[in-house]
């Protein structure tokens, strides 16, 4: 974890929130948050209280009710990246007490509820931290090196109305299913965050892999891995040194067996490349 | 104002491929001189980018997220429908089309949905040659499952996860266009207003969601692909950031909105748990193949229930009611959405519900765990006499494989394992049938802009089967737009670039801004968040799963009075300058107030009950809902007029290839 100097104290003190149902024992939570008004300021840590938060909330619930006191104290609201709340579009990127998405494995920030805390317990949330990730605004970072990694390559180049029926390609159920697994990440750049190198092998080897494991990605298998890679260094992102935190942070378990077979595709293309 | 649907004459089995090869085309050259603005990039508009692209059009994509991976499509779980028969079991063009047809409730053009239907097979075609790695059986076949309101299996899914790869599929076709140059994206960008100019539609006004600027940008025509609008709701199943703002700027400028009223009350998602709750989470009807619903027969059962002596493995088979399975023996617990949420409804309404909340029914997979796959594993492995516990296990590895993160969704949010306790569901709002009113073609009645996907009202009538929006969005975006737009685009070769600094442009701007400021100088005391809440709740109670007149007259009181306390009591904090999360929701939160007044009004209207639309005057014995063909066989389609003033225009329906009966699922 960075290193990070705590400039002032704000403290908020919830309304108390009718409670639900079913559930009783409700905590008291204290936090810290990066706050940044834009890209171009200086952050800072700043001091929260959140009483009476509901175990069975998810931590976005619990922010979201901070928010709604900060507003009613006619001061800004902590600006974080969200969407579905389901754990499958990847916005939501918190760095929660020293690790992406927070203290559970397999679960992104939006799945992480407050049952995984304890009453009293301090929590630290940051931004992703990545030079190929600028922080926009408090937890927001730009994550459009991603995408520009994959329109380098991490497609396959079939224009619409060109395909055969979908059964002339059998692919056999252990291949299908390892791609499928390959193809499961969401894009969210928790592995980056996680690596002290800010590498981003792990996402480009899961785009790589289930392309690479797919007989329609065949073809271009080569072409494919060299610009994706090309892409990922002239973005910033780090080298990989197989510390595999990358792997024990991901929300979706993206094994590091990927990187293992984009480094195999990335020397058979470079290989064959100079032969050429 | 006259709706012209515009539909070919001909033959219904050939009049879209006599259509398709006869329509307009552009030349080459001239296609690089058009240039089209998409706004939205889920599965309806990344693969209509990607296709117009492709095609050699100049086109630009705009989406509110940071990229156009995380559209709302990427959260679709259970599957997508095609007709492509791969089981032997009897599907065809027809079958599909009849099934969408009767599944609406007999409110959807047959011309759309027959193509639709014919079409379907191509997508599936064309995502697995994009790379999209669907679920296969061991021979290196396509797998398939059964959706509600069918006796077929036609979906084509990818674990719980088919929207991520579908929408991954497309969005690699976009980047690849971005990549060659042909598509500019704008992410982090929000429409705030479409510009006509001389009748057609020519631009759009976007705002930079980090810098707060400002932007105009000029297309030969504007496709919105801009998704749902089920969080005028407040909770819905839908991403935090769906919504209704594009379509509703559009609406204000003269395209008129189709059946706004159609809304998709999904069975299966997980309950409300707190005030806390900021969504609801969804449990994919798949869920529906291998889970029987029901809840105790007796009253002592449930109250065991609710104060925790008991739990429902506790509760013998005698004393659970199946009652999908009892009502509908047909289709069982394959009854369609609409179907089966209010009989979950019914069932709590009259008491039975399983949690303290009273607004639960349980959904049990232990029956098919042991005695379907449980029994299925033993005999591979040559078991003869297996124990309960070796199926309960056995069956669990095959229930993990087909639902596995599903169940672990489920587990995350409510602290339970559905592997080992029925989990428990209620119906939350889930999709929404109406939308931007179009034509065949797909474009609205502002000429030159188009509506796809969700946004639009075309192809689901009055309740959508399960499976089919992903269906439509690509159908839409792949295989008919792409040749449609041709009848439009073809009579604009000649038109030049209108430069931005045009005053239909200005005047845009200027409005958007002023709208800005005005949401940032009330300084109220109340948040958006606040007003968000009370619309929902009052669009949940009066315009929800049932609906009757008084309520609805009351909600659009309600609901203009909230109007007039948004107005005048907001606080939203920040500038417009900069990144300002509170000042997008506040313009998104105006607009779903605007819009619930007309949901309301057109619930109000039509004096009937169909699909999604359940109108409790209008009734069956049984409770089932009542049509009225003869009043109400048409599109309703508004016209915006003024603040809560709106013309309402017919489009009548037509069967003539289907007999329209009484909808049973007995
Ligand atoms: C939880 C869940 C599960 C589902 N499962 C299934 C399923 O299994 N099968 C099925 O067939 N259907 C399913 N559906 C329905 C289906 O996912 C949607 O109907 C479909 O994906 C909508 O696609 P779309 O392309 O029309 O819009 P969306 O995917 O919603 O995309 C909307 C796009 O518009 C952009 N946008 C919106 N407004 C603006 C604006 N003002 N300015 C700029 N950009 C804007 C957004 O950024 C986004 O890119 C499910 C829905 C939900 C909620
Ligand atoms: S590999 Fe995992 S951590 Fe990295 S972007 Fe994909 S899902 Fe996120
Ligand atoms: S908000 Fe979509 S993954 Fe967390």
């Amino acid at each position: 974890m960075k290193i990070l100097k705590l400039h002032k104290e704000v403290i908020s003190n919830l309304n108390p929130q009718k409670k639900r149902n079913s559930m009783s024992g409700n905590m008291n939570i204290k936090l810290k948050v990066w706050r940044q008004k834009n890209s171009n300021s200086k952050g800072e840590l700043v001091n929260y209280k959140v009483s009476e938060v509901s175990p069975d909330m998810s931590f976005l619930e619990m922010f979201d009710m901070l928010n709604e006191t900060l507003i009613n104290e006619k001061k800004e609201p902590i600006a974080f990246d969200h969407d579905c709340r389901e754990g499958i579009c990847g916005m939501c990127s918190m760095f929660i007490n020293g690790r992406p998405h927070g203290p559970n494995d397999a679960v992104t920030t939006c799945q992480l509820h407050m049952r995984s805390f304890k009453d009293g317990d301090t929590i630290v949330v940051e931004p992703w931290r990545a030079s190929a990730f600028p922080i926009l605004k408090d937890l927001i970072v730009d994550r459009s090196s991603f995408d520009r990694i994959i329109s380098a390559g991490g497609f396959i180049s079939v224009n619409t109305g060109n395909a055969q029926d979908a059964n002339c390609l059998p692919i056999g159920k252990n291949e299908a299913d390892e791609s499928f697994a390959a193809a499961a990440c969401i894009g969210c750049g928790a592995c980056v965050a996680a690596c002290k190198n800010s590498s981003a092998m792990l996402f480009v080897s899961a785009k790589v892999s289930q392309l690479a494991l797919l007989p329609q990605g065949k073809p271009e298998r080569h072409q494919r891995v060299l610009n994706m890679v090309a892409q990922m260094d002239s973005e910033g992102f780090g080298a990989c040194t197989n510390t595999g935190a990358c792997e024990a942070e991901c929300p979706k378990e993206i094994s590091l067996s990927n990187i293992a077979r984009m480094n195999r595709e990335y020397l058979s293309a470079k290989l064959c490349s100079e032969i050429e | 104002m006259k709706l012209e649907n515009k539909i070919p004459e001909g033959q219904l089995e050939t009049k879209w491929e006599k259509y398709r090869s006869t329509v307009a085309l552009v030349n080459p050259a001239n296609k690089r001189s058009l240039e089209i603005l998409i706004v939205g990039s889920g599965l309806a508009g990344s693969s209509a980018a990607s296709t117009l692209a492709e095609m050699g059009y100049k086109v630009k994509v705009f989406c509110f997220q940071d990229s156009a991976r995380r559209a709302h499509s990427i959260a679709a779980q259970g599957g997508i429908n095609a007709a492509k028969n791969y089981q032997n079991d009897g599907d065809s063009v027809h079958r599909l089309f009849y099934d969408t047809i009767k599944g609406g409730d007999y409110r959807a053009r047959e011309a759309n949905v027959h193509r639709l239907a014919e079409v379907s097979g191509n997508i599936i075609d064309q995502c697995v040659a994009s790379g999209v790695p669907f679920a296969r059986e061991y021979g290196g076949m396509l797998s398939n499952r059964s959706f509600g309101g069918t006796q077929v299996q036609r979906t084509f899914y990818a674990a719980g996860q088919t929207g991520q790869q579908l929408l991954l599929g497309a969005y690699s076709g976009l980047q690849r266009q971005v990549g060659l140059g042909n598509i500019q994206m704008f992410t982090r960008h929000e429409m705030l207003d479409v510009v006509n100019i001389d009748g057609k539609c020519r631009g759009i006004i976007a705002r930079d969601l980090v810098s707060g600027k400002l932007e105009r940008h000029f297309g030969h025509a504007v496709l919105l692909c801009t998704g749902g609008y089920g969080n005028v709701f407040y909770l819905s199943t839908n991403a935090m950031g769906s919504n209704v703002t594009a379509a509703w700027k559009a609406h204000k400028k003269g395209a008129s909105f189709g059946n706004p009223c159609y809304t998709q009350i999904h069975p299966t998602c997980i309950p409300v748990s707190g005030d806390h709750q900021s969504k609801l989470t969804l449990m994919s009807e798949s869920l529906r193949n291998d889970g029987r619903i029901w809840v105790p027969k007796k009253m002592d059962d449930v109250n065991a229930l609710r104060n925790g002596s008991k739990k429902g493995n506790d509760i013998p088979e005698d004393d659970r009611d199946y009652y999908l399975e009892r009502r509908y023996p047909a289709f069982g617990n394959l009854v369609p959405r609409d179907v089966a949420s209010r009989a979950a409804k019914e069932r709590c309404d009259a008491g039975f519900g399983v949690s303290k909340t009273g607004e639960a029914v349980f959904l049990d997979f232990a029956h098919n765990m042991k005695y379907k796959y449980g029994k299925q594993v033993a005999t591979l492995k040559g078991i003869n006499n297996p124990t309960e516990e070796q199926l309960t296990a056995f069956g669990k590895d095959v229930v993990k494989e087909k639902y596995g993160n599903l169940f672990d969704m489920y587990k995350q949010i409510t602290g339970e394992d559905p592997y080992e306790i029925p989990m428990q569901i209620y119906p939350a709002v889930h999709y929404t049938m109406g939308g931007l009113w179009v034509d065949y073609n797909l474009m609205t009645t502002i000429p030159g802009l188009y509506a796809l996907g969700e946004a639009n009202f075309s192809d689901h009538g009055a309740n959508r089967l399960g499976a089919s929006a992903l269906m439509q969005g690509l159908a839409d975006g792949y295989f008919v737009l792409p040749y449609t737009i041709g009848d439009f685009l073809s009579k604009e070769i000649s038109t030049k670039s209108i430069p931005t600094t045009h005053k239909a442009f200005e005047e845009a701007e200027k409005n958007v801004e002023e709208k800005i400021n005005t949401f940032l100088n009330i300084k109220g005391s109340k948040s958006v968040d606040y007003f968000h809440k009370k619309l929902g709740k009052i669009m949940w109670d009066k315009c929800g799963m049932a609906r009757n007149a008084e309520g609805l007259k009351t909600a659009i009181s309600d609901i203009q009075k909230l109007r007039d306390e948004f107005w005048k009591d907001l606080f939203v904090p920040g500038e417009s300058n900069e990144l300002n999360l509170e000042l997008e929701k506040a313009g998104r939160v105006a607009d779903f107030i605007e819009l619930g007044e007309l949901m309301c009004k057109d619930a109000l209207h039509r004096n009937e009950s169909c699909g999604g639309h359940f109108r409790e005057e209008f009734q069956t014995e049984e409770g089932e809902a009542q049509r009225d063909d003869e009043n109400f066989k048409y599109v309703a389609a508004w016209e915006y007029k003024n603040t809560s003033d709106w013309e309402l225009h017919k489009e009548d329906l037509v069967y003539e290839n289907i007999k329209i009966a009484q909808r049973s699922y007995k």
